[in-house]
């Protein structure tokens, strides 16, 4: 491991102790990739988090950062087997088996592992005591979209295919007349919705071409309208995916969107495929068919290559010229192509990780198992190998809730038969016995109110929602009809029955016309347009 | 024919029209002539006993009765013209003291009053003044305690009083005894005591209600206006009093039984009074962020709309939102968007509320849709505007069984494609419960003033 005393002589800092971990940034081995784990830019932002940061020589050359600047950041450039036995090691793509044993016991690596695609990979991690992070595995939550590597990168990659299309396209995106005549606009066909999806439809309609877009997902259809494409629909049922990624769909789906990028591949120029499903091989939306359907001098970007591809035929890494002459093009590095772009936005995502991940801004990494995001990605802990993570729910999509019916409250059933008749009968009765004993009039004052009760029941039963507030505003009204009796009272010559009943057709006439007027004015408003 | 059987005469028609006034109230098109039938039947009513006091008293008693209705009948026309529409369920709840006040005062008279009534008959004579004067009383403390919650003028959280449900019991009891006692040895200390305590028990039944529930509330208290005139028709041998409290309180008790339904809750826990919420709702949940939307892109998010539902709350009506909540409307109907309004059964603070106040500006009634009629219609719906709604979109009801207001039928707003709402603040709403909505991804918050909201989009429109 790399010293961190070592570190203190070299950088002149002033840690106290715990001395903070040191972060090492090493270059990339893999052919063809270009991009850096952090720029000067973020070099600066994991310095003001307490941390130590050495860069391994020549690490941004090819992203276009010098070392001179990385030093000018605050960054230590130092050997490279010194930089590869740090605390925390920033990687972009995943370690090869003699990396791995470079690595420092209890060191922390942090990269993009894919490990639900690389079973052996994190095998060869879990021998060593290491914590191996996974960038690719960030929950698709909000508060984690900061960290997110797919989406980061999928956005440049995106951008970068309908580049690399138009690169091979033999003709003008945008529709153009000119003295030299008229130009067609070219028409391009994007497959999956995602990031990168998106980010090609923009692209690609900021070019000036008709883009359309197909995806299991029907609520990105205005996703795509936004950026100015065409959403079109698969009509059949799918299931709403509850983690933020397109879930492997049904037959009749297949058969049907079959149908379509069979019909818009004789159709387009350009095809741009982005499906990615999290785990597995990537489905095959274009058939060798579909290819040898489509115009010569079309060209399709298969952005899924790495993972067999979206298109019969494509090749990951290269692009092929078919024998009706489309070029299929299968560069896995995408985003790696446009190498500044691409290492800013993953060291942009590795700083809000380690914000994240250092709590007290002291240089200190914590890794907190509790925490979902840091459980979701952590890969491989001291041995034990922690993948697959347990599920996430973000409802990305909404409503996946269960539209469970309310249950029926038990009062609401309908009463047996034996048990409604036994309630009616002993009302039945007890109307009975009153009109059969009480003295006049009260037999008469019980019959009235037992049918008013009745109508009020049977008349108000289907009364429009709306006019629940006029139908209380009159009944109000009308149950001021209690100065009748008030009227009659005030007739006795009595000082404090006059009183108290005078006081009362007072208050009960405010009801009366108040509550008329008050109805009338509301009704009045009522209109149908 | 003596002035005494023109006037039953009267009363009986004076009832038929009333029935009549309510079955017109229950749609649109009748409910204006339903008013009417309701105003005529009054008059007859009140002529009618006119001519009877005229025909038995002396010229004072003619005198006070044409004072008190004069008085009363200026104070309330003036009432009803100048009450704002946002302020009708503090009106409506007043209203229904005066009803129980007046009842009060009928069923003390009743007992002062020297009816020359012997044996069986006087006791029951008694024991109906205890009844008028008991439910009148309910009414009267209740529906002031709702009116001083409704126009804020008390807090609206509810009462919790230890063990409140016996304290209920208990004055029912007290009122039992009390009554029995009364009719043996009738004397005016009891009829105090009876009055006290139906005046606390009124106090207590809604004090202990949330402000949240005062829809159903207020209708609960129509309906006991309604019995305790009926009561008082009891008392007073007047079968036009009996019909007619009768009539008010079955449909008052009805509506709020749908009311009820639509909440979810069990009717007899309201007629008991305090089924208020369970107060302490202090959940932690990381709901994760909401995101914010200004009213250009509110605005934008409306022109490339298909189709616009507004489902507005008590917010609205607090902001006074409706007119331009129209005028947006109007905007968006001439784009050809279609636009409706969904109407939760508890929207507001009275019953059908929303509609009283969509009405006043002019929003044609048939593009306000019930609950149940636009819910399967969020689904495919591409914005919905939440104006000062809260509680009535909450998908906690739907979706946590742990809620306090699990169950509670909702509007179902997160199945559009995206929702807006309209908030002055991420305080949680009457229910005092979180709301999931804010932080799905679907939706946005635009906060500040409704009215200032709606109007700022107006502009950008």
């Amino acid at each position: 491991m790399l010293r961190t005393d070592n570190v203190r002589r070299m950088s002149d800092g002033q840690q106290e102790s715990p001395p903070a971990a040191v972060i090492g940034v090493v270059a990339e081995s893999s052919p063809g990739e270009n991009r850096v784990a952090a720029t000067p830019a973020t070099v600066r932002q994991l310095v003001d988090l307490g941390y130590v940061v050495a860069v391994e020589p020549g690490a941004g050359e090819k992203a276009s950062f010098t070392d001179e600047a990385y030093a000018e950041a605050g960054a230590v450039i130092a050997p490279a087997a010194d930089v590869w036995r740090s605390g925390v090691v920033f990687k972009v793509n995943a370690p090869s088996t003699d990396e791995i044993d470079r690595l420092a016991d209890g060191a922390t690596l942090i990269s993009i592992i894919s490990p639900a695609l690389n079973p052996d990979l994190v095998e060869a991690l879990a021998q060593r005591p290491i914590t191996v992070l996974a960038m690719d595995a960030v929950p698709r939550i909000s508060r984690a979209q900061s960290m997110d590597v797919l989406s980061s990168m999928a956005n440049i990659a995106g951008y970068r295919a309908v580049i690399e299309a138009a690169h091979v396209f033999g003709r003008f995106f945008t529709g153009q007349i000119t003295a030299a005549g008229k130009v067609p606009p070219a028409k391009v066909l994007v497959a999956g919705v995602g990031v990168a999806g998106l980010a090609a439809i923009g692209t690609a309609n900021s070019m000036g071409a008709i883009v359309r877009a197909t995806d299991p997902r029907a609520e990105v259809a205005d996703q795509v309208a936004s950026l100015g494409g065409e959403y079109l629909a698969v009509d059949v049922e799918t299931e709403q995916s509850t983690d933020g990624y397109a879930k492997a769909t049904s037959e009749d789906y297949d058969r049907r969107a079959a149908e379509i990028y069979s019909e818009q591949a004789a159709d387009v120029d350009i095809i741009i495929t982005t499906a990615l499903i999290p785990g597995r091989a990537a489905p095959v939306l274009i058939t060798a068919a579909d290819v040898a359907s489509m115009k010569a001098g079309s060209v399709i970007v298969d952005m899924a290559a790495s993972n067999g591809g979206n298109v019969e035929g494509s090749v990951a890494g290269e692009a092929i010229v078919t024998d009706n002459g489309v070029t299929i093009i299968g560069y896995t590095d995408l985003a790696g192509r446009l190498p500044t772009q691409a290492s800013q936005l993953y060291g942009t995502n590795l700083v809000n990780l380690m914000k994240l991940l250092t709590p007290g801004k002291d240089g200190q990494l914590v890794l907190d198992l509790d925490d979902v995001v840091q459980r979701t990605i952590t890969v491989v802990r001291d041995r034990e190998t922690l993948w697959p993570p347990p599920p996430v729910q973000v409802s990305a999509a909404p409503a996946a809730a269960p539209v469970e019916k309310p249950e029926p409250k038990p009062e609401k059933q309908p009463m047996s038969a034996t048990r409604k008749l036994t309630l009616i009968g002993i009302g039945v009765l007890a109307l009975f016995l009153v009109n059969a004993y009480a003295p006049e009039p009260l037999p008469e004052h019980f019959t009235v109110l037992v049918l008013a009760i009745v109508i009020g029941y049977y008349v108000i039963g289907k009364v429009h929602h709306a006019l629940h507030t006029p139908l209380m505003s009159v009944t109000n009204a009308i149950s001021g009809i209690i100065v009748v009796g008030a009227m009659q009272q005030v007739a006795v010559d009595d000082g404090a029955i006059r009183t108290l009943s005078f006081i009362a057709i007072l208050l009960a006439s405010i009801n009366v016309f108040g509550g008329f007027a008050v109805t009338r004015r509301m009704l009045s408003m009522f209109s149908k347009g | 024919m003596t002035s005494q059987s023109v006037a039953t005469a009267a009363y009986l028609v004076a009832a038929l029209l009333f029935i009549l006034s309510l079955a017109g109230l229950s749609k649109h098109e009748s409910s204006r002539q339903g008013v009417l039938y309701g105003i005529v039947g009054m008059a007859i009513a009140l002529v009618a006993t006119f001519i009877v006091v005229a025909d038995v008293s002396d010229g004072l008693g003619v005198v006070l009765l044409l004072t008190a209705v004069a008085i009363g009948a200026a104070i309330g026309l003036w009432r009803a013209r100048v009450v704002e529409m946002t302020g009708m369920p503090e009106l409506i709840a007043l209203l229904h003291s005066f009803v129980g006040l007046a009842a009060v005062l009928v069923g003390w008279n009743g007992h002062l009053e020297d009816n020359q009534l012997t044996g069986s008959l006087e006791d029951i004579h008694n024991a109906e003044v205890f009844v008028g004067v008991f439910i009148g009383a309910v009414t009267f403390t209740g529906s002031i305690v709702a009116f001083l919650k409704l126009s804020a003028r008390i807090k609206s959280a509810p009462l919790m009083l230890p063990g409140k449900n016996y304290l209920n019991i208990g004055a029912l009891v007290a009122f039992a005894a009390l009554t029995i006692w009364f009719v043996i040895t009738p004397n005016l200390a009891l009829l105090i005591a009876v009055t006290v305590v139906a005046l606390a028990l009124g106090w207590h039944l809604v004090a202990s209600i949330g402000g949240g529930d005062m829809p159903v509330v207020v209708s609960m208290l129509n309906s006991y206006s309604g019995w305790a005139a009926a009561a008082s028709g009891f008392l007073l041998d007047n079968n036009a009093l009996i019909v007619t409290g009768a009539l008010v309180g079955s449909s008052g008790a009805y509506l709020s039984y749908i009311m009820c339904q639509a909440m979810n809750r069990s009717f007899i826990s309201v007629i008991a009074g305090g089924f208020g919420m369970e107060a302490s709702v202090a959940d932690d949940t990381d709901y994760g962020d909401y995101r914010e939307i200004n009213a250009a892109d509110t605005a934008e998010l409306l022109k490339n709309a298909s189709s616009v539902i507004i489902t507005p709350g008590y917010g609205m009506a607090v902001a006074q939102a409706q007119y331009p909540v129209a005028d947006l409307v109007k905007k968006l109907r001439e784009r050809d968007i279609e636009v409706r309004f969904g109407i939760h059964p508890v929207a507001g603070r009275l019953p059908g509320h929303m509609n009283v106040l969509l009405a006043e500006a002019k929003v044609p009634y048939d593009i306000a849709l019930e609950m149940d009629e636009i819910n399967d219609d969020f689904d495919g719906t591409s914005v919905v505007l939440v104006i000062g709604a809260n509680d009535t979109v909450n998908p906690a009801a739907t979706e946590d069984p742990s809620s306090p207001i699990a169950g509670m039928p909702v509007l179902r707003v997160w199945e559009a494609d995206s929702v807006v709402v309209f908030k002055r603040s991420m305080a949680a709403g009457y229910a005092g419960v979180q709301n999931p909505l804010f932080f799905r991804d679907n939706a946005q918050m635009l906060f500040g003033d409704a009215k200032e909201r709606v109007e700022d989009i107006l502009k950008e429109l």
